[in-house]
């Protein structure tokens, strides 16, 4: 990955780009997100690229487009696996699994999205990091599922009761002692996020 | 070799046999495993879909403990794909990009610590077992050789890429493990999926999607007459396991390939008993496939036959050198 900054704001163009910055600047690094040629080879590349309202090629032609409630909705960042492929494939280098860690990011904080059940399974999981420095996976699991798939989980109780009778679940979460000092860390960091 | 370890949630439970097996064969292999004190998550794939910042502090909070705690050691491994990738992403994107440091730095202040990006190196166990304790070594500890038990070695993703530091050989179609087993005695069958996805967090929030692509995985296997998957990574080992069950009821197949960690096949070849190595804990048993060990070495592989003669008053054709 390369080390290049990001384009300077002279180098911005054109201006009505602006949704295409605005992603550039919420993903660490330089994305190269404007160097997109459109060949499509992410698309082709994605494993649940048949699920998407838009592939990966599409999505970033709308950022450059500006259609920012569009691309916001489209279901896209959600069904990415975090795989990579697209990444390693892309011939202009684009960091396309980061970009589509900053479209979620930026559809949950402007509360778009069709289907609430993906950022709210992150959601879930953040909330448990947030108060025992450890995931949960007992919580998470019956928490998320009571909300958004409650008929799933008779079907489900089986994988559950193996896991427990397999020693691979735990009863109660486990908590870190450092977790004072975690949560100041996490404050301080989400102060910084909200104000650049 | 002294090395800090950071063994992640997964493996304190869910990966408990991958824990278990990895402790049962450290020794073997020299490797003196320091746990990072105190941990916490690394956020998985899920923390950095909400708060970015805020992710790359959580993974600098382990980085800043273990830098702490290194004393000489500078090497920092862990045994899950997703806990790895965080580790060696954070110190990265810090290093490359100031804007993330200063913020990670002030997050990090806040909390009486600190990290200097690039002090540590981040590394995969299989990278470490593969690349630093090697191949000859591992071979030079088989009590038991895995003779005549056929694997499909399965990478997944997020080892081999985005592969930050540059530390693997290919990004799709690797030969580490592949090379591990083999000195192990097992024979490696052709795995082409081998770092195709084994669909992440889709088992939970879009199931269809998931079970899609765990039956191309288990399929490939079982066509190529795998035995058994091996594994390096405890999310990969439960969609494919404990998921492989909900995927037969879906599909209405009856596929059952049981799905090992590498540590575990180690354990087994360095003749360790089952119980030790967490053997049994999974959900499609792997009793059968390792029943299967005989002690007789497999038929040498008949060298390639010489190629055809060139017939001298064929067509004319372009000659080599």
């Amino acid at each position: 990955m390369s080390a290049v900054p990001s384009p300077s704001a002279a180098d911005r163009t054109p201006e009505c780009a602006a949704f295409l910055w605005e992603v550039m600047d919420a993903t660490p690094g330089n994305s190269r997100l404007n160097m997109c040629i459109q060949c499509g080879t992410c698309g082709g590349s994605c494993p649940a690229g048949a699920e998407m309202d838009h592939t990966p090629r599409r999505l970033f032609a709308m950022i450059r487009g500006g259609l920012r409630d569009e691309v916001l909705r489209s279901n896209t960042p959600w069904f990415c696996v975090s795989c990579y492929f697209c990444t390693v494939r892309c011939p202009q280098q684009i960091h396309i699994t980061d970009v589509m860690y900053t479209l979620k990011g930026m559809a949950i904080g402007a509360h778009l999205y069709k289907d609430n059940s993906p950022p709210d399974f992150s959601q879930t999981f953040v909330d448990y990091v947030e108060h025992y420095g450890r995931s949960f996976e007992l919580g998470l699991a019956t928490r998320f599922n009571l909300r958004h798939h409650p008929l799933s989980l008779p079907g489900l109780a089986p994988m559950g009761l193996g896991m427990l009778m397999r020693g691979r679940m735990d009863l109660l979460p486990h908590r870190i002692d450092g977790m004072a000092q975690l949560t100041r860390i996490l404050e301080r960091a989400k102060a910084l996020e909200a104000n650049p | 070799m002294k090395m800090l370890f950071y063994p992640g949630c997964s493996m304190q439970r869910n990966a408990r046999p991958y824990l278990d097996s990895l402790l049962a064969i450290r020794e073997a292999i020299g490797l003196e495993l320091e746990e990072v004190a105190d941990w916490n998550c690394c956020g998985a794939t899920e923390y950095m879909s909400v708060h970015r910042v805020a992710a790359h502090s959580l993974v600098g909070r382990n980085l800043a403990l273990a830098s702490r705690q290194a004393e000489g050691a500078d090497t920092l491994t862990a045994g899950c794909s997703a806990c790895y990738l965080n580790l060696a992403k954070t110190d990265q994107q810090m290093r490359e990009d100031p804007r993330l440091r200063a913020k990670v730095g002030d997050a990090l202040a806040a909390g009486g610590l600190s990290y200097e990006p690039g002090s540590l190196k981040v590394r995969h166990l299989l990278d470490v077992v593969c690349n630093d304790v090697g191949f000859e070594a591992v071979k030079a500890k088989v009590v038991r050789p895995l003779y005549g038990l056929k694997l499909a070695p399965y990478y997944g993703c997020q080892v081999v890429r985005p592969d930050p530091d540059n530390r693997w050989d290919d990004h799709e179609h690797p030969v580490a493990m592949d090379r591990l087993l083999r000195a192990l005695g097992a024979e490696v069958v052709d795995y082409p999926l081998k770092t195709q996805c084994c669909g992440g967090h889709m088992t939970v929030i879009g199931p269809e999607v998931a079970y899609g692509l765990i039956r191309r995985l288990v399929n490939g296997a079982a066509s190529a007459g795998a035995d058994a998957i091996v594994t390096l990574c405890p999310m990969c080992q439960l969609n494919l396991d404990a998921y492989q069950v909900e995927m037969n009821k879906f599909f209405k197949t009856e596929y059952a390939v049981p799905v090992l960690y590498f540590t575990q096949l180690m354990g087994v070849a360095f003749g360790r008993s089952t119980a030790e190595l967490g053997i049994g804990k999974e959900f499609i048993a792997a009793a059968p496939a390792l029943a299967r060990i005989t002690d007789e070495p497999p038929p040498a592989v008949e060298a390639k036959k010489k190629r055809r003669p060139r017939i001298e008053d064929g067509l004319p054709m372009p000659r080599m050198g």
